[in-house]
């Protein structure tokens, strides 16, 4: 981690945000003037934090003693004999808290205390950036107030738990569809009264400048690691990565690294809910359609008056109407490739790394690996690296309503959907 | 008459104007219409009409609450454009209160011939600054439309100077930190921000602050151009939800409690 690549790429934004400029680009800052000033600020204040050695050097530190990185490259050899590809999985399932965000919240919480501030807020849909910023502001000693959709605090009990245990308020939000939008309405509503001393630790590459591009800056980590381990132990760069996409921090925590390889082939992978035909979906990038949505130009779920459309998907990770903007503008112009995979396709591909590696990955992180298993078969014998976002400890109760996990072994007469141990799934055709 | 004019005649009556907010479709379209020209007929000086938006970030709950149950009984912004016609007729300047994505998604040029052709006045834009605003005020000047941006006490004098002198009609003072919605107290910012607007624009000052009664629009009529008034006009609907006529009279004596303290300052 010591090694650090270039900072920019030649895919970035300009200074005010903008990627691929302002008349045709994503991005940008559509935002009340109340919170321009904060913006600012925070602009100035994370571009010279990059630019101080110390704050990186502090940065890196935290990671490493604290959050357990770097992450280890694994070559998945069962898995990859059984689909014909050679694929890599970036183990970001083994940092602490679990997720590749514990990255983005330990770099924004070090960035508010250089900033002088004492309370943070966040937004989270099923809990893991909520607990994620709990941790950081037990961490760092600030004051934390969690905004979660009141849909999401009962289905999510055992994360609400975890957040109240770290010391963090959670408020459940009961506007609008009572998801994580809304939640993120509301911590924009407690933001504009409490700027001058409360830091928005904003969940994913999102939002308004300088939000995509601080959270990439603070995420890349992934992909920054994920280069020099796969050189150095196979040699040569994957022939094709992938991660999973919904606001999309992974994803480019994973990509930046690589985008100006230009032989390296870029898959994000959407959450196809129960089939994008079906419109119950969250791919958002897929169905293309431009607007405005937390104060960004991007691909946004939106009805014919712009009105924003409900997502769905069986990651809650995943289920978000927008997308950040550097995905959208990635998609655009055509670096990388956005391709939906739908709920079926993860749980079985959950099921298979499961059980030919003894990994359990979040439901967000089985978009990625499905998507892979599909890249293995147009790609026979190549190099595939994924983002293994996050573990899978938190969907446990998703995974046993959808498999029926244990009714088979408690004598019921329903058998699991599972069933044998080495049931075939995950077909990559 | 132009929201200009109307200033001007407020302030040759030695006076602010009194500017009322309600959303379109709440408790329907029709009854939006109806207590819109109420307002009008109780002496508002000025209408903004509210498009109601899936995403509020700057809404309390109490236009959050009516915009969301205008959007559930299905308002569409077709509906938003015959309100402005609607209420446009009666002569008093009528603008559009609007985040930006449904503009955008209608398309920027076609929302400001519409709105145009309806006889609006112009958009008040609580989320669209004027760096960000290119297409915006091209089409808004085309079609000679108010273009009405906010300032706030966060907003540096750089910003101000660059945001009044980017409206037009007259230019929107978020007075609190915070979202919409009425408050008991007034605040101590509001005064500053309207100094430092005027110190570098002529244009009319409408200052927002959570205003609910006579006194508090007088207090804020002793340093502003126009009091604006939205979250207690919503209130005095959502208070009535099952008799329309008790909403109307509320309105009535609401705007008439308004409109008198516009006069005491």
């Amino acid at each position: 981690m010591t090694t650090r690549p270039e900072r920019t790429t030649t895919y970035d934004a300009d200074a005010l945000g903008w990627f691929g400029g302002p008349e045709r680009g994503f991005g940008g800052r559509f935002m009340p003037e109340a919170l321009v000033a904060a913006l600012d600020e925070l602009t100035v204040a994370w571009q010279e934090a990059m630019a101080d050695p110390a704050f990186v050097a502090e940065f890196d530190a935290i990671l490493r003693e604290y959050g357990g990185l770097p992450s280890p490259l694994y070559y998945a050899e069962r898995l990859s004999k059984k689909v014909g590809a050679r694929i890599l999985l970036k183990r970001e399932d083994l940092n602490h808290t679990g997720a590749h965000k514990i990255r983005n919240v330990l770099g924004q919480a070090l960035l508010t205390k250089r900033m002088g501030k004492t309370r943070v807020i966040a937004e989270t849909g099923a809990g893991q950036h909520g607990v994620a910023s709990a941790t950081a502001a037990a961490y760092f000693g600030l004051d934390c107030t969690v905004y979660m959709g009141s849909v999401d605090t009962r289905r999510q009990a055992l994360n609400v738990a975890r957040m109240n245990l770290l010391g963090a308020k959670v408020v459940a939000v009961d506007s609008g569809s009572a998801t994580l939008k809304d939640a993120i309405n509301e911590a924009l509503r407690d933001w504009v009264a409490s700027v001058d001393h409360t830091a928005y630790l904003f969940g994913t590459a999102a939002g308004p400048h300088p939000f995509p591009s601080m959270v990439r800056d603070f995420c890349r980590g992934i992909g920054d690691e994920a280069r020099a381990q796969c050189l150095e132990q196979f040699g040569a760069l994957p022939d094709a990565i992938a991660a999973c996409v919904g606001g999309g921090s992974n994803a480019i925590g994973l990509f930046t690294a690589f985008l100006d390889d230009e032989d390296v082939a870029i898959y994000g992978f959407e959450a196809g809910g129960e089939g994008f035909e079906t419109g119950r979906h969250a791919a958002t990038i897929h169905a293309g359609d431009r607007g405005v949505l937390h104060g960004a130009r991007t691909f946004v779920l939106q009805d014919e008056d712009g009105q924003t459309i409900e997502s769905h998907s069986i990651s809650a990770g995943l289920d978000y109407p927008g997308v950040g903007p550097q995905h959208s503008y990635l998609a655009d112009i055509k670096r990388a490739t956005y391709l939906p995979v739908t709920d079926d396709e993860a749980m079985d591909a959950m099921a298979l790394l499961a059980r030919t590696e003894g990994i359990i990955p979040a439901i967000e992180s089985a978009h990625a690996v499905a998507g892979a298993l599909r890249l293995a078969a147009e790609r026979p014998g190549q190099t595939i690296l994924v983002n293994l976002s996050g573990r899978g400890d938190k969907d446990m109760g998703t995974a046993i309503d959808y498999f029926r996990l244990g009714e088979a072994e408690a004598g019921s007469d329903r058998q699991s959907r599972l069933g044998r141990p080495d049931v075939e799934t995950g077909d990559p055709a | 008459m132009s929201t200009r004019t109307a200033f001007e005649k407020a302030r040759s009556e030695d006076r602010a104007a009194l500017v009322g907010y309600l959303p379109a479709g709440y408790p329907d379209v029709p009854g939006a219409i109806d207590a819109l020209r109420t307002m009008v007929d109780a002496g508002c000086d000025v209408i903004e009409i509210g498009l109601p938006y899936s995403d509020p970030v700057m809404d309390g709950p109490t236009i959050q609450a009516a915009a969301q149950q205008a959007l559930e009984r299905g308002v569409r912004t077709a509906d938003v454009l015959r309100t402005v016609e609607a209420v446009a007729a009666t002569g008093t300047p009528t603008l559009v209160m609007t985040y930006w994505n449904p503009v955008e998604h209608y398309g920027v040029a076609r929302f400001a011939r519409d709105l145009a052709s309806a006889g609006g006045a112009g958009l008040i834009t609580p989320d669209l600054t004027p760096d960000s605003a290119t297409d915006w005020i091209a089409a808004a000047d085309e079609h000679d439309l108010d273009k009405v941006f906010l300032v706030a006490p966060s907003s540096t004098d750089a910003r101000i100077t660059m945001t009044t002198a980017a409206c037009r009609g007259f230019v929107y003072a978020t007075a609190v930190m915070g979202v919409t919605g009425t408050r008991t107290t007034t605040s101590d910012l509001a005064g500053p921000l309207v100094a430092r607007a005027k110190a570098v624009t002529d244009l009319p000052i409408g200052v927002g602050l959570g205003v609910s009664d006579g006194d508090q629009a007088a207090e804020v009529a002793s340093y502003a151009d126009g009091v604006i008034v939205g979250s207690a006009f919503v209130r005095a609907l959502l208070d009535h939800p099952d008799d329309r006529a008790a909403g109307l009279r509320a309105l009535t004596i609401l705007t008439e409690d308004l409109a008198g303290g516009v006069r005491r300052a």
